[in-house]
């Protein structure tokens, strides 16, 4: 019967890929589908690096268990600790695997690795190929799949679209049923074990810095077979991109890591050259507020204090949108065109600007999706992974998995910059072992299920065929995408409140009401992209959904999730004894909010379609949540009281400060 | 710069685009005009999303979308590679107003010349990813253990390498070689895909490999693990369709839209086929 067994994975980016090679090597047989040749996958836009602890951070006192540390307190302790543990742990290896496959890495004269320093760290622990890691990343996992499809082991749909799962009776995932974008073919996959690598969702906010693949669509038909869909309105902004008519292009963190500095004037809309404006009359905000972390705060903070710098204080670059400088001026040239040759190139080629001689116009831009399908861990006793467990990853639909930017497990509340294209290839490659596991079990192959596969089949051609016969007259899927767009834009990005989450809520259920409705001017049955989108279109609305209830129903601040009502600002009081009530105050209000919101939010869907919330406890055992005080005034203070009452607090004497000391070495070979 | 043009409706400025559509690969192309409102910041990209979103021609026929390969929009994913007034070049990257400023008021939009058209701008490029496969453009890395780092290499081998790497797969060089002609192989009636594919990839390696498989077999020669195996990708170079078939126009490095120096990569290549048989033959 293991003959016949196979794996099917959807997506062919940095996790699919690193899946499918993992799983080839490990004896299985895969089928990969995508709705690009994979080497055209959105992982190719990832341009900063890949972070981990490195032979010279280790010796400045980094380790692990600092990057596990930075990566969860960047996060505001909202993912499981176990999973982010033990990615951390294979950060160095995986760094070296993917330096073994031929990624050109950036060097230093003495032929290593160079490293450079990214957001929400002060060591220098990210690795990079110039300005483009994620492609070069990509093109090494793709040339080795290459290499594993022309041995026979993997085998590449490519230009398919995944339709959703096929479930037995018992719910087990069984296999998929998908379409060939040129043919318009419909055809089941048995499957012993499906592994979605989708990606994020950016398209449900209209223009992002996400390709056009990047709809959710996969995440949401996989959502509504029934899997559980969580923190999804943890949707980061990233500080720094360029606007387009089509969408937002990226200028990536590494600009800031190479020393990059942003600043607006001190004069609203200065109407002089910015190369013109003397020293004295810049407004370096990000610098002055955070003394320590500068240009380099993690992204939620730094967008935060772009949209406060451009709609408080009113000094945005342009008037009537969020606009500052990001000036690389000050850099050798060589060292730009080393470092950062390719965003600076992409920043010409759009702007017709050269950034190496004029300050960059950046615009935050809707850039990371950290929630996602809910999946599992097992932990070990160590605090990480058991690796090998077939739960690791696994969706709450048995057999089906997720992986990459479409699962919700490494970031939290807030990603910090390059650690997605670590956890999109330690997902991938953490998989593979669970799923050999899960395999070994399995009593029958999904391909002797014919019946379950034809019937599944024909209901998605039934569909199909009933919206290539929609009438015309109803409304435009381009037209309904672009108000979609807008009012996830307006309502749930940087600021949100619950006015305007209520209110788009409203919008949005009556766009997805005409979305039902809407026609199709393409009715042909040959390479239809109209009704592969019209098809995306509507599977945006469920995740749409609950990116909005998720908002509406968390009155904190978490991360990338911001209410103004429910902030906790700084101290005010200048009187010391003052000060200090402020502070157990403050550290009052933080336990209680803990206690309150330090939970994952699930979604499902009801037989209506309509999207449930509930909450799940976090697994914080390892690095007990504290107080995230990037900048903020009277922090000292509230960190004196809050370490006071964590040593009086805990019976074993260990805290968030110096939990590092029990982190056991690790020595365990990548699996 | 020429402004676009302004036509009837209250002072708006629009611009033509003519598009070459095809409906299917057997059927008998066409021109199609459109009407686009201009906006700031436009790209091809865009135009074609107005299009699609418009429904219908400059006379107000209604219309289908045009087909069409997008993902990345910043020129890194290599999709949505088109002939864009007579000149291959990638949709994203092509700006309205650079257009319209070397050709006032219209853009003329046609499909790849050297590859089946599946519909409209939308073409087949598997042949290219073919390439990839006959040259072993990958590393045969013992396995995905743990086995330490890779190679040290120096600073400049990094800075010489990067650039190939940087290969998008676009399909620009070949398109405007003329050593890579147009093959179609189609579908026999009763061949299972793996038969088709079989038949098929047999085709495509007897013709010409292009300069950008050539140059991604030398960036992996180049490197201290490919070296290791780098005679055989020097064997598949001098196969039927190898690095000999280059007439060395030198259009490849011209129009890729990533300066890779291609021209560059087939010398290397040539001289590394030229040593294979000199060794090859010393060694009888």
């Amino acid at each position: 019967m293991a003959d016949k067994q196979r794996v099917m994975i959807v997506g062919g980016g940095l996790a699919g890929l690193s899946a499918a090679m993992r799983m080839a090597e490990l004896g299985l047989d895969v089928d990969l589908i995508s709705l690009t040749p994979v080497k055209r996958s959105h992982s190719v836009c990832a341009q900063g690096g890949i972070n981990s602890v490195n032979q010279l951070t280790r010796q400045q006192g980094d380790s692990e268990w600092l990057h596990f540390d930075d990566t969860v307190y960047g996060g505001a302790f909202l993912q499981h600790q176990p999973p982010v543990k033990e990615m951390a742990d294979w950060a160095p290896r995986i760094i070296d695997l993917m330096d073994r496959l031929g990624v050109p890495f950036n060097r230093t004269p003495e032929g290593f690795r160079d490293q450079r320093r990214f957001g929400g760290t002060l060591f220098k622990r990210t690795a990079f190929a110039g300005a483009t890691t994620g492609q070069q990343l990509l093109y090494a996992l793709d040339d080795q799949v290459r290499r594993w499809s022309v041995a026979g082991k993997v085998s590449l749909h490519e230009t398919w679209d995944y339709l959703g799962p096929v479930l037995d009776d018992a719910g087990t995932c069984r296999g998929i049923v998908a379409q060939d974008l040129v043919t318009m073919e419909i055809r089941a996959f048995p499957a012993d074990a499906v592994v979605i690598a989708s990606g994020g969702c950016g398209l449900i906010y209209g223009r992002s810095t996400m390709s056009m693949v990047c709809t959710g669509s996969a995440a949401s038909r996989t959502f509504q077979a029934g899997a559980k869909y969580a923190n999804a309105e943890f949707i980061q902004v990233h500080p720094t991109a360029i606007p387009g008519a089509d969408k937002l292009r990226l200028m990536s963190e590494s600009a800031r890591g190479e020393g990059g500095r942003v600043w607006v004037p001190r004069t609203p809309q200065d109407k002089r050259r910015p190369i013109d404006i003397p020293e004295d009359e810049r407004y370096y905000f990000l610098e002055e507020c955070y003394p320590e972390y500068g240009n380099l705060v993690p992204r939620d903070i730094a967008t935060r204090e772009i949209f406060n710098v451009c709609t408080n204080e009113g000094l945005s670059v342009e008037q009537d949108r969020l606009c500052v400088y990001l000036d690389l001026t000050h850099l050798p040239r060589e060292m730009l065109d080393a470092k950062l040759g390719g965003i600076l190139e992409i920043y010409e080629k759009f702007q017709g600007v050269d950034p190496r001689s004029v300050p960059m116009k950046i615009f935050p831009a809707v850039h990371y999706s950290m929630g996602g399908l809910w999946v599992d861990y097992e932990k070990s006793a160590s605090g990480g992974l058991v690796v090998g467990s077939p739960r690791n990853q696994q969706t709450s639909i048995p057999n089906l998995y997720a992986i990459g930017e479409c699962d919700y497990q490494y970031h939290g509340a807030n990603r910090l910059g390059a650690n997605s294209l670590l956890s999109c290839i330690f997902s991938g490659l953490v998989v593979a072992p669970g799923i050999v596991n899960l395999l070994k079990g399995a009593k029958q192959a999904a391909a002797d299920e014919t019946q379950l596969m034809a019937a599944a089949q024909a209901r998605y051609q039934d569909d199909h065929d009933r919206l290539l016969r929609r009438p015309a007259g109803g409304a435009n899927p381009y037209l309904l995408h672009q108000q979609l767009g807008n009012v996830m834009t307006k309502a749930a990005t940087v600021v949100r409140s619950n006015d305007a989450l209520d209110e788009a809520y409203g919008q949005v259920c009556q766009l997805n009401e005409q979305a039902r409705r809407c026609s199709l001017s393409d009715t042909g049955n040959w390479t239809n992209q109209n009704v592969v989108f019209t098809k995306s279109l509507r599977d945006m609305f469920p995740i749409a959904k609950a990116i909005l209830l998720g908002a509406r129903a968390r009155d904190e601040c978490r991360g990338a999730h911001f209410k103004p009502e429910f902030a906790m600002p700084g101290l005010e009081a200048t009187d010391p004894a003052e000060h200090r009530r402020e502070a157990e105050a403050w550290c009052d209000r933080f336990e209680q909010n803990t206690a309150k919101w330090l939970k994952t939010t699930i979604a499902t869907l009801d037989g209506d379609d309509e999207v449930k919330l509930s909450y799940e406890e976090v697994d914080t055992s390892l690095i007990p949540p504290r107080p995230r005080l990037y900048g903020l005034v009277g922090a000292e203070v509230i960190d004196e009281v809050w370490k006071t009452r964590q040593q009086s607090k805990s019976a074993d004497g260990r805290d968030g400060a110096d939990g590092r000391a029990s982190a056991a070495p690790k020595t365990a070979a990548a699996h | 710069m020429s402004e676009p043009h302004t036509n009837g409706h209250a002072g708006e400025r629009t611009f033509e685009v003519r598009i070459l559509r095809q409906d299917s690969p057997r059927t008998a192309s066409y021109w199609e005009r459109h009407r686009v409102r201009y906006e700031p910041d436009m790209n091809v990209t865009s135009v074609l999303q107005r299009i699609a979103a418009q429904g219908e021609t400059i006379d107000g026929d209604p219309v289908a979308p045009v087909a069409y390969e997008s993902n990345c929009l910043e020129e890194v994913c290599g999709s949505c590679t088109m002939i864009i007034n007579g000149r291959v070049r990638q949709a994203c990257s092509a700006l309205v107003d650079k257009l319209l400023a070397d050709r006032p008021h219209e853009i003329e939009l046609q499909p790849m010349s050297k590859f089946p058209v599946v519909r409209d701008l939308f073409v087949d490029r598997r042949r290219l990813f073919r390439a990839l496969e006959k040259v072993h453009a990958w590393l045969p890395v013992d396995g995905y253990y743990d086995l330490g780092p890779g190679p040290q290499r120096s600073q400049e081998d990094q800075q010489r390498a990067y650039p190939l790497s940087e290969c998008m797969s676009c399909g620009c060089c070949l398109d405007a070689c003329p050593q890579y002609a147009h093959v179609e192989v189609e579908r026999k009636a009763g061949e299972t895909d793996e038969q088709f594919r079989a038949r098929q990839n047999a085709i495509f390696d007897v013709n010409f490999v292009g300069a950008h498989a050539i140059s991604q077999a030398v960036y992996y020669n180049a490197h201290p693990t490919g070296k290791l195996n780098a005679g055989e990708r020097v064997d598949a170079l001098m196969e039927a369709g190898g690095v000999q078939v280059c007439g060395n126009a030198q259009n490849c490095v011209a129009v890729c839209p990533k300066e890779i120096p291609l021209t560059t990569s087939i010398a290397r290549a040539g001289r590394q086929a030229t040593k294979r048989i000199f060794t090859q033959w010393f060694d009888q």
